[in-house]
């Protein structure tokens, strides 16, 4: 990588090839971006426990440059979702992950923060931390071991190098809009669903009027 | 609270109560039905006259085809001996059953369990809300009428993921493509959520008893859910007065996964590997009161290897979880990092064992009814010898070195957090917080299982109750695991490690069962109950983590905001086993 960075294909005259160094904005731009990549502090599950002995000295990510785990998420740049998504908790997490400051990045580590994994038949469990918030990299595994986490944050950075300061989304115009919050109701509502939750409830309540019993009495009355 | 008890003292409230109690005759049951109205008195006279001053378990029961509802008291005596089972039915549309708080304030949590995914009411419980899900949730989701948005079918395994070729999605299936449902003609519009504020209100009306003279705003903070202090998705309410605790109400149900619900569902043997995800830290402990549940109901016994192999794996857990706990109590007290680090290496190494014998670092899944999955591969026992004999000792008295005497430890831990030996019990707190606060009650010792009578080792204690005292009582107990460990690889037998052939699918006789183990927690008991399907009919887990959180805010009390972080740590809980 370092080699690259300084390899921009211009020609540098002798006298100051080693005072002088030319590259690309997005190069160095990204460059500093992928080897900061603090994360968040914020274990949800048993993936949260492989995520501390990814931190540790084993394995110790700090080689990468992100041992610098933030409580809070203004400090934060990737949001590692370790373990499984709860109904409860879903409100939490949208609001942290609004919060962060762009750019910032979401690793979803373990089959359940991906897809609900063992748990996802369950009533308060949500089936993917994807359906509210974006994911960057999956990491599948319950729990993921640390290497495969490295490996998984390793791939954030190959997508970070990738990015152009041109296109990412955090310095086009207008306002970013935040993700709407969940409501707990009866069961979890996404606001963005108040339509539908509206238009189903009301069919539900016509196929239940429809299989009454006193309805199939009037109806069978009809046909008399 | 510690009577003196007479031999003979139940027989004679067996007697006296003749009347109101019926002796549960169904086969493969044991224990006895009280009529409602006399359960309470009834209790006073167990606890206070027989003994019986642990009500270790509470839980529901949902005999869904006679139209029941069952409540099943586990009732222990802490100087040892098997339980006393007691249950109360009621009606499943009207469930009321008078509340045992006042006499065991230990089951506030347990009872709020009950009514949340029950629906059954204890009356006269001093603060009955949700606790797992949240105010407003639709239903009582362990009832067997209930079903979940994404239910396929009653039973595993399904009969078919690929009807006539094509895979089956339950997303597909729901009509919001996600894994929520809602009432007929539900507004959404409509809804005001119940939101924190039956929670507040409770939580201020503790405070207005003790108020001075002096007039000051109380405060109330929220420290979690996302909070870097709480070892996950745990949160503390707290009423504040400068900086010293009012009244503080642990908030949970951040990771209820409904392990329950799952367990109902799921076969015998598909239950095992999410009972690792229980406590994640310790789950060799969690196969191990599973499988003793399971092996009692269908009267197996695992080859003497095995049994060794499963004391081995446990009493390593033990040191694991305990190393792990003094590692992140530093952390709370603010030496930040440097002692986990310390911790995680030795864990490191322990997890390489596991790994090597059941192929997971974390999530072993280890244990089967009638034994282990399989045995040992060569040369694992010299790698857990070379640990046990030569460097977790060594590493134990640096970590002491380091610990025990230093100073700022001691004036952060000592006297702070007391829980008195009478409250303790009566909270039912259990493991290192049970028996730093004075009560010696090991289930190793008390009540033995598997084959720990065999070994010689001692109970630890402590005596004032205090996080310094936790702290001493886990280190005691590493020091007592690699006892027994020594032990038992000394005297390891060859053979066998699995009684018959592996099976994936175990008839289980009907009946019920309580299985229970000392693990690092505290006593985590499994109570199944089994229909003589090839799924268990009622599954219940008792959670030491869970429960020893009902003591917390005895401890926190009049402590300082500091503190309570600190005390947290020193009760060791696990959101996974919590919430489950």
């Amino acid at each position: 990588m370092d080699e690259e960075l300084n390899n921009p294909k211009y020609e540098i005259p002798p006298e100051i090839q080693h005072q002088v160094a030319i590259t690309t904005v997005d190069k160095i731009y990204n460059w500093s971006r992928r080897n900061s990549l603090w994360p968040m502090m914020f274990g949800l599950a048993c993936c949260a426990v492989e995520m501390i002995g990814a931190a540790a000295s084993r394995y110790d990510f700090s080689r990468f440059g992100m041992e610098v785990m933030r409580a809070s998420p203004r400090q934060a740049d990737v949001m590692i979702v370790s373990g499984t998504v709860t109904k409860k908790m879903i409100p939490t997490i949208v609001r942290l992950y609004n919060q962060m400051g762009e750019p910032k990045y979401v690793v979803a580590m373990g089959v359940c923060a991906s897809s609900g994994g063992p748990f996802k038949e369950g009533y308060s469990v949500v089936p993917g931390v994807d359906r509210f918030i974006p994911v960057d990299v999956y990491i599948p595994g319950c729990p993921p071991t640390p290497q495969a986490l490295l490996y998984g944050l390793m791939a954030l950075q190959e997508k970070i190098d990738q990015q152009s300061i041109q296109t990412v989304r955090w310095y086009k115009k207008g306002d970013s809009s935040p993700i709407p919050i969940p409501v707990l109701g009866p069961d979890l509502m996404d606001p963005r669903d108040f339509d539908l939750i509206k238009r189903r409830a009301q069919e539900n309540l016509q196929m239940e009027e429809q299989v009454s019993p006193t309805n199939i009495e009037e109806a069978d009355s009809h046909v008399g | 609270m510690l009577v003196k008890t007479s031999s003979d003292g139940i027989k004679d409230l067996l007697s006296r109560y003749g009347d109101s109690l019926l002796a549960d005759t169904r086969p493969g049951f044991g224990g006895y039905f009280i009529k409602t109205e006399q359960l309470v008195p009834f209790c006073r006279s167990l606890r206070d006259e027989a003994g019986y001053d642990y009500l270790s378990s509470v839980t529901g029961v949902d005999n869904f085809p006679e139209d029941q509802m069952e409540v099943v008291y586990h009732f222990y005596k802490t100087i040892g001996g098997p339980a006393f089972v007691l249950k109360v039915q009621a009606s499943r549309h009207e469930t009321v059953i008078p509340s045992l708080t006042p006499l065991y304030p230990g089951v506030e949590f347990q009872e709020c369990e009950a009514w949340d995914l029950l629906g059954i009411r204890f009356e006269g419980h001093p603060d009955l809300r949700r606790i797992l899900m949240w105010e407003g949730f639709e239903g009582f989701p362990l009832r067997k009428d209930w079903r979940e948005p994404f239910f396929e079918d009653e039973n595993k395994p399904f009969k078919s993921r690929w009807p006539d070729g094509h895979v089956l999605r339950t997303e597909e299936e729901n009509p919001y493509k996600n894994n929520v449902q809602y009432p007929a003609a539900f507004d959404p519009d409509q809804w005001i959520p119940a939101g924190d504020a039956a929670l507040y209100e409770g939580l201020l009306s503790l405070t207005k008893e003790g108020q001075s003279d002096f007039k000051t705003d109380h405060i109330v903070v929220n420290l979690g859910p996302q909070h870097p202090s709480t070892h996950g998705v745990f949160r503390m309410v707290v009423a504040l007065e400068g900086e010293t605790v009012l009244s503080l109400k642990p908030v949970m149900g951040y990771l209820h996964r409904n392990h329950e619900k799952i367990g109902e569902r799921n076969t015998f043997v598909q239950n095992m590997p999410f009972t690792d995800r229980l406590d994640y830290i310790s789950s060799m402990s969690n196969n191990f009161g599973y499988a003793l549940a399971v092996e009692k109901l269908m009267d197996v016994h695992p080859p003497e290897r095995a049994e060794y192999i499963r004391v081995i794996m446990a009493e390593l857990t033990r040191f694991l979880s305990h190393i792990f706990s003094i590692g992140f109590l530093l952390n709370d007290l603010g030496a930040f990092f440097t002692p986990a680090l310390y911790a995680i290496e030795e864990r490191e190494l322990i997890l390489d064992i596991f790994e090597a014998a059941s192929g997971s670092r974390m999530m072993c899944n280890y244990f089967r009814f009638g034994g282990v999955v399989r045995d040992l591969p060569d040369g694992v026992l010299g790698k857990i010898k070379d640990l046990v004999i030569d460097r977790l000792p060594r590493k134990l008295d640096e970590f002491e070195r380091y610990l025990t005497k230093n100073d700022i430890v001691r004036v952060r831990c000592e006297g702070v957090g007391v829980l008195k030996i009478e409250e303790a019990i009566g909270l039912s707190a259990a493991g290192p917080v049970l028996r730093a606060s004075g009560v010696p009650y090991d289930v190793r010792k008390a009540d033995p299982y598997s084959i720990y009578d065999r070994f010689d080792f001692d109970v630890a204690y402590g005596l004032h109750g205090d996080i310094y005292d936790r702290y001493l009582v886990r280190v005691e107990e590493m020091r007592q695991s690699l006892r027994i460990l020594k032990q038992a690889l000394r005297d390891i037998p060859g053979g066998a490690v699995m009684n018959g052939k592996p099976q994936y699918q175990v008839r289980v006789p009907a009946g019920e069962a309580y299985g229970r183990v000392e693990g690092p927690k505290g006593e985590l008991g499994f109570y199944v109950i089994s229909n003589g399907k090839p799924n268990p009919w009622r599954y219940h887990v008792r959670a030491p983590s869970f429960i020893n959180l009902t003591s917390l805010s005895t401890m926190a009390k009049n402590q300082k905001i500091a503190d309570v972080v600190a005390l947290l740590g020193s009760i060791d809980i696990v959101l996974g086993e919590v919430d489950r």
